[in-house]
């Protein structure tokens, strides 16, 4: 197994110093280090923090394969600075049972550029009518602990309270996709005046919001862990904030869209920009980052979601809604939140690994950590080219923008993935 | 003058009097013996319709006809679209068919802004979804200025199921932009929200239809398909014709001199009594004959206008 020597790197922002790493662990951390054989990689002007953890990734496969593999999301994870990413439920056919879910984590494995947590879906074919058999995917080498219809709600209230119960025998977290069906038939964009203007049908914040203060209720209710996914209104955070401060064990994610793009986006009918939950408002996004900084809003997830050209190069109404996410997330996160780099490790790497029980995984380079890191240069500036990024597909909202930092490494159990800012396979 | 007319709020004051006064220009052309002329001879207009809309077609291939260009009628039913092409590969082929203008209408938002991306040629919407049909609030437009000599300060009432029409979103935008007051009347669910800030900020909305017409020089009553009562929208189409429904005693409110408009086509009964639609003051038939001089002037303006 290669030795690395990582050199004159800041910890999370720390003064430079050497990180040694060998057999899968950070095995010395001090300014000076020599390791005879390990390969030197220069860490001037570098910042290392814990490899980052997605809770929200759709990786296509199996199903889609023309738009997403296991392994061009993994090589699109690592060279976003992610060590692992949650893969989500909806393929075709949906990870509702053990198979689907070892077939995940295993494509997973072989690819081996990140650990590919499969998460299993709540209802037989997302269809929201009976549980899937959740214990035997908990059970299953898959070790599944998040379950998701994600790309629908778990509408039906006793059907919701019933797979909150149910997964507290082993220990899981139902993550919601908080949108009332009824509130949202055929909703394009955001409900509001940019709707209204481009004539297309509006998705009511109310939507999310009535869905999450439902979903507080019932995990408070029956003593559950609750995660929300893709939270995007102000009201929302109102909700979230409540709840924590009763104490409800609720989590939320925002992705980096909803932290940077407004609906504004939306008034070229280009649907790169058409995601679910939408674009919202200007005062939303300034809510969503307050709430980020704060931690009422737990962690950053991508939500990546990648579409085939043909999905996306169509008229808005009949295009597929989301957007790359893994190759440009750390960079949104920096430019919201700045280099505040304890609190992103908090927000991207410790709390996501923290909720989906992957202890491998959030643990900051110190002697004896697994070497799941990633070195950042804060430093650099990025022109977004979508065909240069290693997804499959190129639906990515940033085309041409230049965002801040640049991921130059990472390795995963002590194996570069990433080196001079390049997947190694 | 303008490359594409997309959106009404593509255009300025100063560009929408000269469609009207083009229009003006125009409508001489129909009460000759031959109604031809020459402007767009060896032009190509392609009338692209994805839904069907005999009136807006036939109106358009008119326009392009008296024009001398050569028109192509290409709609869902008997060509690829039905199989499923996509809106790009068709735009393709039109644009290697040598097509100068296309004259679309489809039924998803904002499908012309995609379609003028992918072609070289002018691109009129003829009507996308429940955004906007431009053509429709200019000859409405003309239908006003013709019958009351002004749009400068006419109080026009929108009635209707706005939330899903083009019509209104286009005449709000135009009629704004041309001085006119609107004010939008409807059942609440049919309004769509924050609609002056998304169009225009002097756009007033009032529930109540009674106290509205007195004040009105202009009531448009929209179509209002009866399905909507089956989603909430309202509860009957008996309830909906007693509470926003234009009949002869609510006719009798308005001034002596308001005209009474419709698009077209009319829910007899619904949203318009036939006492009301064939009365003098209706506007329905001189708007479908201005919809053929308005639609020439856009054509001729647009490519063959004075810019080349």
């Amino acid at each position: 197994m290669t030795a690395y020597l990582i050199t004159n790197v800041s910890v999370l922002g720390a003064a430079p110093t050497d990180l040694l790493i060998r057999d899968g662990v950070v095995a010395e951390t001090g300014v000076g280090l020599t390791a005879a054989g390990a390969v030197v990689v220069d860490g001037t002007g570098l910042v290392a923090l814990p490899g980052l953890v997605d809770l929200h990734t759709h990786l296509r496969e199996p199903g889609r394969e023309d738009a997403e593999t296991v392994e061009t999301g993994s090589r699109a994870a690592a060279l976003g600075g992610y060590t692992a990413v949650c893969a989500m439920a909806n393929t075709s056919p949906v990870a509702d049972t053990a198979g689907v879910v070892e077939q995940v984590w295993r494509l997973g494995r072989e690819a081996g550029l990140v650990d590919v947590q499969p998460i299993g879906a709540v209802t037989v074919g997302l269809a929201g009518e009976r549980l899937a058999e959740l214990g035997a995917m908990a059970d299953s080498a898959a070790r599944v602990r998040i379950f998701s219809d994600d790309g629908h709600c778990v509408a039906d209230p006793r059907l919701m309270r019933r797979a909150l119960e149910y997964v507290k025998a082993f220990d899981g977290v139902v993550a919601q996709h908080a949108e009332e069906p009824r509130l949202t038939e055929g909703a394009q964009m955001h409900e509001g005046e940019i709707s209204t203007r481009l004539g297309l049908t509006g998705w009511p914040a109310v939507a999310e919001e009535a869905i999450i203060a439902r979903d507080v209720l019932l995990a408070e209710h029956v003593g559950s862990r609750l995660h929300i996914c893709h939270v995007s209104t102000a009201g929302s955070v109102g909700v979230l904030r409540q709840a924590k401060a009763r104490g409800v064990r609720v989590t939320a994610e925002v992705t980096p869209h909803h932290l940077l793009l407004t609906d504004e986006k939306a008034v070229t009918y280009d649907p790169v920009y058409k995601v679910n939950p939408p674009l919202r408002t200007a005062a939303d996004v300034a809510a969503l980052r307050t709430a980020l900084a704060e931690g009422v809003v737990d962690i950053v997830a991508t939500d990546h979601a990648p579409h085939a050209v043909e999905d996306k190069e169509c008229e808005w109404a009949y295009a597929r809604p989301g957007m790359l996410g893994l190759e440009t997330a750390l960079s949104i996160t920096l430019d919201v939140l700045g280099p505040r780099w304890d609190l992103i490790a908090e927000r991207m790497s410790r709390t996501p690994a923290r909720i989906a029980g992957l202890t491998e995984h959030g643990h900051d380079p110190a002697p004896g950590a697994p070497a799941n890191l990633t070195l950042v240069d804060p430093a650099a500036q990025r022109v977004i080219e979508p065909t240069e990024l290693a997804s499959r597909s190129s639906n990515t909202p940033y085309a041409r923008m230049t965002l801040p930092g640049r991921i130059v490494a990472t390795f995963l159990r002590g194996e570069a993935t990433v080196l001079d800012g390049k997947a190694v396979k | 003058m303008i490359r594409h007319l997309l959106s009404s709020a593509d255009l300025d004051a100063g560009t929408a009097l000269q469609i009207l006064d083009t229009a003006a220009e125009m409508a001489t052309v129909a009460g000759r013996e031959v109604k031809k002329l020459p402007a767009l001879r060896g032009r190509t207009v392609v009338n692209l319709f994805y839904e069907d809309s005999t009136r807006t077609r036939i109106s358009f291939e008119a326009a392009a006809k008296r024009l001398s260009a050569d028109v192509i009628n290409f709609s869902v039913k008997g060509s690829s679209v039905a199989k499923g092409e996509s809106l790009k590969d068709t735009a393709l082929t039109l644009q290697a068919m040598g097509a100068d203008a296309v004259v679309v209408r489809h039924p998803a938002s904002g499908a012309p802004y995609q379609l003028a991306d992918w072609i070289d040629g002018s691109v009129v919407n003829a009507g996308d979804g429940t955004h906007e049909h431009p053509t429709q609030a200019l000859l409405d437009a003309y239908t006003m200025r013709s019958r009351l000599g002004r749009l400068a300060g006419l109080s026009v009432a929108v009635v209707g199921d706005v939330l899903h029409s083009r019509v209104a979103r286009s005449n709000v935008l135009l009629l704004s932009t041309l001085g006119a007051k609107v004010t939008l009347v409807g059942p609440p669910p049919l309004i769509p929200v924050d609609i002056a800030a998304a169009l225009a900020p002097g756009t007033a909305v009032c529930y109540d239809l009674d106290s509205v017409l007195p004040q009105s020089d202009v009531v448009m009553m929209l179509r209002v398909q009866r399905e909507r009562m089956n989603d909430s929208y309202f509860p009957s189409a008996r309830e909906y014709a007693r509470r926003y429904g234009l009949d002869g005693s609510r006719m009798r409110r308005l001034p002596e001199h308001a005209i009474v408009m419709h698009p077209g086509p009319m829910n007899r009964g619904m949203e318009i009594t036939s006492e009301v639609a064939d009365s003098p003051r209706s506007t329905i038939v001189e708007q479908v004959a201005n919809g053929v001089s308005v639609r020439m002037a856009v054509l001729y303006l647009l490519l063959g206008g004075n810019n080349r």
